[in-house]
């Protein structure tokens, strides 16, 4: 990789934060900031997504799913810490007549808690990804079942009122491991600790991309054969792609459930789930910002449209995805890059030439995944 | 730029953010944060409020009538002069159908919007997602469907019935008037009916009536085949219908294709509306039972002309319900309680909330002070060959709310 682009990526990456930490907090209402600290949540999630799907070829449908883990495992402890020791959450009281099923206590455990978010996503993922993986499932076959999986899961979490909220979901949560979450103040520390967490994770991909494991992801993204042939197992590196993917998901879920003080079916179910894989379409799924900047974007339009156009916002979102599918298949980072290579044309210096160094997930092309499975 | 410089950047940045987010800290919890302060404004020749109904998603058919009718009665009080000398000023959100977007949008409406109070709301869902946030805030909703109680909010006025004043009333017309001993119970798999068939059963217990089953299928779900065939098996004198949404197309069709008939066995329904009448198919229903507080029939003088009016906003085959006459009064109620406090803060209103009264299209209401729930006349309804609702059975005047049941000694509450 050149010198040129990692400078880049590296300017990039501290005008994300520059704007993130220093811009947003200084200019938006609290309320504002609340509402970026939701699309951070996404954009977390995003980010694992455009390595799965950008850099990996696997459009994961089903996020949803390692989102809910981990909102759910927060949300759990959150509602017992404000019952207190040896109380059960209230509507426990009210639906299940006070009894708590089990496998709720260790939720009691701060430690266990963070523990679960992380670890939870990581055995489920690595379970369902060797299955998947090492029968070469792929394609829309693999889209189809992941988004399955989330719409089962979904199901699960309403059939079950009295141990998981049903379709009220959890919510009413009055505290954040000891801070109250009524204080504006302590929301502000939310939000840094959601916009840390996505800057982190951005770095990380940052990393990644460039790693050894980085290439061999996009190699078997695009000639799997070949890898298959070059002695590597692509079920293997995918697998961790797809770990790390759902890792990030429940990170972004553990966050939303003190962020936005609810989680329901409706946030983890397949309309969530699509909704995380659009933001990542519209940014550009293989890109470095493409995805997070893209659930960014699509968070702040769902919020800004749907508050000026109360009636009739869906009919733009819905158009404005048509859009991008059409004519940016690679999204706006697609954009970007077209607008940048014309200004080279026009009056670059040679260093054009070496931006051919750039890995071949950089270019849009035809391959494993075509725009048109956005919209299946 | 090598890459050790770029991981120490990203390293100084975590950290920062990091502290940036401890330093911050505010109150712990069981402190007492600086309560915010209401920025609601009072001072101009305008107050604002808000609307947060479904526009979209499933619930939007439902909630869309509720908007409605909150209009209208928004346009005739500010026909009439406004609320306390100031015209209203609506600002509309679409909840989606979603309780994650209701508790944002409420939150918008208090503290972006600056609203004095918020009407709207459907499901119990998006109740249970509203409440934190208009008790966190200590600002107003009122909420106007009927619910399956157990619940009474300081910020929250419930203007449609609670289960005293519409599920109970319902066993009592079975079994006073229908005389039965036996009931089954159909229901969709959430809060509501799970509750509502808690409260049941114990009734039942009380009174010698037989449960012979309880079926949920859920929301959504369109297959009854099985569920009809136990129905049919077990030979109940009544089926009780807790039922929600498209389902109810599927059982009712299943129930007329097997042969059951409103005479042989009755299925009362307390989620079955005028509007929702069409959707499942006249022919499928007529004849069968519905509990409500309202219906388009009421030959009261209020509501002819509530039913013309609403006629002229929407179109000729626009009909009246019960969920929406509630909304519609909720606004009027609001009025009078701001009138009477002659102020829009929040305390006071609630503080001045205890009698105040409107002459509703369903009859005279009374609002509870202590529980922010409202009398009501309880009304079992049979319905016609034209889709609409006729009273066959009313209560004996306004029932007085009593959302835990504490006036009944067979519930044994939580």
């Amino acid at each position: 990789m050149s010198r040129r682009t990692t400078l880049l990526t590296a300017l990039g990456w501290l005008a994300l934060a520059a704007a993130l930490l220093g811009l947003a907090p200084a200019l938006l209402s609290d309320f504002r900031l609340g509402l970026l600290a939701k699309y951070c949540c996404y954009a977390i999630a995003a980010v694992g997504i455009g390595l799965a799907w950008g850099r990996g070829g696997m459009l994961v449908l089903g996020q949803g799913l390692y989102f809910g883990l981990g909102g759910y495992a927060m949300a759990m402890h959150l509602k017992l810490t404000d019952a207190g020791p040896g109380q059960v959450p209230d509507f426990m009281v009210l639906y299940a007549g006070g009894e708590m099923p089990v496998w709720w206590e260790p939720f009691r455990s701060p430690v266990v808690t963070l523990l679960a978010i992380l670890l939870l996503p990581v055995l489920v993922a690595t379970v369902l990804g060797a299955a998947i993986f090492k029968r070469r499932v792929k394609g829309a076959y693999f889209a189809i079942l992941s988004q399955a999986l989330t719409a089962a899961f979904a199901i699960l979490l309403i059939g079950q009122v009295k141990t998981t909220g049903g379709f009220n979901g959890l919510n009413n949560f009055q505290s954040f491991f000891g801070y109250s979450l009524y204080d504006p103040v302590n929301k502000r520390m939310l939000y840094f600790l959601a916009a840390g967490v996505l800057l982190a994770s951005v770095a990380l991909m940052a990393q990644l991309h460039r790693s050894r494991f980085g290439e061999l992801l996009v190699a078997t993204r695009d000639a799997e054969e070949r890898v298959r042939f070059l002695g590597h197992d692509p079920a293997n590196v995918k697998l961790v792609a797809y770990v790390l993917a759902a890792v990030l998901a429940s990170v972004g879920g553990a966050l939303f459930v003190p962020v936005v003080g609810i989680i329901s079916p409706e946030d983890v179910g397949v309309g969530a789930s699509i909704a995380l894989v659009a933001g990542v379409a519209l940014g550009g799924r293989a890109s470095l910002f493409g995805p997070a900047l893209g659930a960014l974007l699509v968070g702040y339009a769902e919020t800004s449209l749907s508050e000026s156009f109360p009636g009739s916002w869906s009919y733009f979102q819905g158009g404005l995805f048509v859009v991008v599918v059409l004519l940016l298949p690679g999204g706006l980072a697609q954009a970007l890059s077209a607008l940048a290579s014309v200004r080279h044309r026009v009056g670059g210096p040679p260093g054009g030439r070496r931006r051919r160094e750039r890995p071949a997930s950089d270019r849009t092309r035809p391959g494993p995944t075509t725009p048109q499975e956005v919209t299946a | 730029m090598n890459s050790r410089t770029t991981r120490t950047i990203t390293a100084a940045f975590s950290v920062a953010a990091l502290a940036g987010a401890l330093a911050g800290c505010g109150a712990k919890a069981g402190e007492s944060a600086d309560a915010a302060e209401s920025c609601v404004e009072t001072d101009g020749d305008t107050v604002k409020i808000g609307f947060l109904n479904s526009l979209s998603g499933t619930m939007a058919i439902s909630e869309t009538t509720v908007f409605k009718s909150l209009s209208m009665a928004a346009e005739e009080i500010n026909a009439d002069g406004g609320v306390l000398g100031k015209q209203l000023e609506i600002v509309s959100e679409d909840g989606q159908s979603e309780p994650t977007v209701f508790a944002e949008k409420a939150t918008k409406l208090i503290d972006q919007d600056c609203v004095a109070a918020v009407f709207g709301g459907w499901t119990s869902s998006s109740r249970k997602a509203m409440l934190p946030v208009f008790e966190g805030k200590d600002a107003l909703l009122f909420y106007p469907v009927q619910y399956e109680g157990l619940e009474a909010s300081e910020n929250i006025f419930y203007t449609g019935a609670t289960t005293n004043q519409q599920i109970i009333p319902a066993l009592d017309y079975l079994k006073d008037e229908k005389g039965i001993e036996s009931i089954f119970l159909v229901g969709s798999d959430y809060v509501f009916p799970r509750t509502a068939n808690a409260i049941i059963q114990a009734y039942a217990e009380e009174h010698g009536i037989e449960v012979l089953g309880e079926e949920y299928q859920p929301l959504g779900s369109t297959s009854f085949g099985t569920v009809v065939d136990k129905v049919k098996a077990a030979g109940a004198d009544a089926v009780f219908n807790t039922l929600n949404g498209d389902s109810n197309v599927a059982f009712f069709k299943e129930y007329k294709g097997k042969g059951l008939t409103a005479e042989s066995m009755p299925v009362v329904s307390v989620s079955i509306a005028e509007e929702e009448v069409p959707g499942v198919g006249v022919d499928n229903l007529v004849g069968q039972y519905t509990a409500w507080n309202y219906y388009q029939t009421l030959e009261t003088p209020v509501n002819e002309e509530f039913v013309a009016a609403f006629k002229e906003a929407n179109g000729a085959k626009a009909v009246t319900s019960d969920p929406m006459e509630a909304a519609y009064t909720s606004l009027h109620l609001w009025k009078g309680m701001v009138e009477k406090a002659d102020s829009f803060d929040v305390d006071d209103v609630v503080a001045a909330a205890d009698g105040v009264t409107f002459e509703a299209p369903e009859g005279t209401v009374t609002v509870n002070g202590e529980n922010h729930h409202i009398a009501k006349t309880a009304l079992i309804g049979q319905i016609r060959e034209d889709g609409l609702i006729e009273t066959v059975w009313s209560s004996d005047g306004p029932i007085e709310p009593d959302p835990f049941l504490e006036g009944y000694a067979w519930w044994e509450g939580e």
